[in-house]
């Protein structure tokens, strides 16, 4: 790829200049299918969440499966691209951006859903310890509370992170921009010239953010995997979830990264940067976590099965044997059985091999979800109080309209942002100099690029 | 409060009683058919043997009022509220709905409302004035009749002296023909609840989860014995 930084730009920034009919058809689709969520939610609050199908004794369904799916999702963004930027992997560039992407916009939808989801949702902000009329504080042994805070935090910090090197990059945008959107990247840019002093600036934040952004993502999958585990609920207290979750997420994540990327490509006409060595490299860490998903779920089942207790295996059995068998079989044949082989054998691990892998690991991972929920709350421990779940339009449409947010958040995003880091690119492809006669290669101690802000002081680059 | 499983004749006369005392709302027969039936205390019904030799069991099921309650540190709100004198509280006013309790309860003894209440007429007519209507999207339990509980703690305080064993009941334990259910005191000694919670027929319903539940039920002995039924 040996482009120049004017054929990169000119390549990156043209999608969101030009718009054709199919972007807006796009938009329109994506629109209404949120336009329909918010009709169902509206609908929701106005009736109670007796219209969603969820009864005595299944209290969670679709809602909490939904939020486990996007926060999942969500980790295909930040903690890749900061692995991957920490290891220093090359061929990383064109590939953080629209994975920082997926997290913010996953992120958000799976945060709004635990709102919705709520009896009162119009009260969901007495989770928020701030010293009220009520004066009482949320109880802070809840796992929802550390949900709270974890979700915040990474949300927050994943929005640091996606923007970090938007600024260098909107600042090119802003050079070319007129009327509105002039105005909108000289404050995306905050003011960016790229003298040394603010690359440097630059690279020192993106360091810390990328090491912060790792324990943060662990932490919050962990946490949404507690608010099962700590209950003493058969087939949700368990040891391993924790880890189980954080695997599951990055595999879906993964996948869901891999299909934003091929969908890039094709609409975007990203051909010649998002390359098929991109899709194979992030085909092995598929295969990766394929193998460790499974890995973890057989230990659960098998240790389950060991274990024998009354309780826990009337909820094994209704999985894997029973209702639940036909949702489980497909998991397992979605999660690994599938993909397996595609990504596995050099000769399939292609673009397409990769987009039918990745397609049904998100359906496989959703009915993951879906299978750790429903069956144990259906097979509590008193035969008595078992009962049994079918979503309403309702439940439908909200998950139809998660689906249809992060098209549109997407959608919107490519028209505002290049969706290719394009400066990360450009000092990829040249190595050395970029936009000013300064290098941003990696420097721990600081040592060159103090050098360099000392110098740039002296000769003042200031407007 | 003990339950005796050998007294135990599944009138279900408790249901009612409970349904009338505490403002729980009907469901009617549609939504009662899609588990959104609110009954605080339930009477299950479990089968021994294959027909024609089949047993029926009854065990009314109510909260358990754990002293570990599991509901309590999962509510984010502070609505499940564990109360100084050991209740479990549901402070509706606190509630949002995130039903986390109601999952993390092994004994299934919480319910969500899921539309606002309604009763079948002329139930509305009957509404008891000392228990709140809780509204849409709150989760509701048994209480132990925490009015009948307070009002008689009034009153013995009004006549400066100690409450009486047995001076006042839950609306189940009081509407029980065959006196299954004895309330009362279980850290007074005396107190026959204790009594019978001493007997060697006692146990807790799921007492291995390690929850400490508050209500013993007297397992059947003449069943065993060979005696009834």
């Amino acid at each position: 790829m040996a482009k120049t930084a004017e054929q990169i730009r000119a390549d990156l920034l043209r999608p969101i200049f030009r718009s054709g009919p199919a972007y807006w058809l796009a938009v329109g689709v994506s629109g209404s299918m949120v336009l329909a969520g918010v009709f169902a939610f509206s609908y929701q609050v106005y009736h109670g969440l007796g219209v969603w199908g969820l009864n005595w004794p299944v209290f969670w369904a679709f809602d909490i499966t939904n939020f486990v799916f996007w926060i999942g999702i969500s980790h295909a963004g930040t903690l890749i691209s900061a692995i991957l930027r920490l290891a220093n992997a090359g061929w990383r560039r064109p590939v953080t951006r629209c994975a920082e992407a997926i997290t913010v916009f996953a992120l958000s939808i799976g945060a709004i859903i635990p709102i919705c989801h709520l009896g009162r949702p119009w009260l969901f902000f007495w989770l928020v310890p701030y010293p009220s009329e009520r004066q009482i504080w949320p109880n802070f042994r809840s796992p929802l509370l550390w949900d709270f805070f974890a979700i915040l935090t990474y949300l927050t910090g994943s929005m640091i992170f996606l923007f970090l090197p938007i600024i260098p990059d909107a600042a090119a945008a802003r050079d070319l921009a007129h009327g509105w959107r002039k105005k909108l990247y000289a404050i995306l840019s905050l003011g960016w010239q790229g003298n040394p002093k603010q690359w440097h600036r630059l690279e020192s934040a993106m360091h810390i953010m990328a090491i912060a952004i790792i324990p943060v993502a662990v932490s919050v999958h962990t946490i949404v995997s507690w608010d099962f585990a700590m209950t003493p609920v058969p087939m949700w207290h368990s040891t391993i979830f924790g880890p189980y979750f954080v695997c599951g997420a990055i595999f879906s994540g993964v996948a869901a990264l891999i299909l934003a990327m091929a969908l890039l490509r094709k609409f975007l006409h990203l051909e010649e940067y998002l390359e098929p060595i991109h899709f194979d490299h992030l085909g092995k860490l598929l295969l990766t976590m394929s193998l460790l998903w499974f890995y973890f779920t057989f230990a659960e089942r098998l240790t389950t099965w060991y274990g024998n207790d009354v309780a826990e295996m009337s909820v094994f059995w209704t999985s894997i044997r029973q209702n639940f068998a036909p949702l489980f079989w497909t998991m397992i044949a979605c999660n690994l059985i599938i993909p397996f082989p595609l990504l596995a054998i050099k000769r399939f691990r292609t673009i397409t091999g990769t987009v039918i892998a990745s397609t049904t690991i998100v359906v496989g991972m959703w009915i993951e979800r879906f299978l750790i929920i429903v069956p144990t709350l259906e097979h509590k421990f008193l035969p008595y109080a078992w009962g049994s779940y079918r979503p309403t339009w309702v439940e439908i449409t909200l998950m139809v309209a998660g689906f249809g947010m992060m098209a549109l958040l997407y959608l919107l995003f490519s028209k505002l942002v290049p969706m290719i880091s394009m400066w990360e690119l450009e000092a990829g492809v040249r190595k050395a100099p970029i936009y000013r006669h300064q290098t941003v290669a990696f420097d721990p101690s600081g040592a060159r690029a103090r050098a360099g802000v000392r110098e740039a002081e002296a000769t003042d680059l200031s407007p | 409060m003990v339950i005796d499983l050998d007294r135990c004749t599944g009138c279900e006369a408790c249901v009612v009683a409970c349904h009338a005392e505490n403002n729980i709302g009907t469901a009617g027969p549609d939504q009662a058919a899609r588990g959104r039936a609110k009954h605080w205390i339930r009477v299950e019904r479990y089968w021994e043997g294959e027909f024609p030799n089949a047993r029926i069991r009854f065990q009314p099921v109510l909260c358990q009022q754990c002293d570990d309650a599991p509901c309590e540190p999962v509510c984010p709100t502070y609505a499940s509220y564990h109360t100084p004198e050991g209740l479990n509280a549901q402070v509706y006013n606190r509630c949002i709905g995130t039903r986390f309790c109601a999952n993390a309860c092994p004994y299934t003894v919480r319910f969500l409302n899921f539309f606002n209440p309604q009763w079948d007429k002329p139930l509305h007519l009957q509404l008891n004035p000392d228990v709140s209507v809780r509204s849409v999207g709150i989760m509701e339990k048994c209480t132990f009749c925490v009015q009948r509980i307070r009002a008689a703690e009034i009153q013995a305080e009004g006549e400066k002296r100690e409450l009486k064993d047995g001076e006042f009941n839950p609306a189940c334990v009081q509407s029980c023909g065959p006196k299954a259910m004895v309330f009362g005191d279980l850290n007074d000694p005396n107190s026959e609840v204790s009594r019978l919670a001493r007997s060697g027929r006692a146990t807790k319903l799921l007492g291995e989860l390690g929850t400490k539940p508050n209500v013993n039920y007297l397992q059947r002995e003449s069943w065993e014995n060979g005696k009834n039924g």
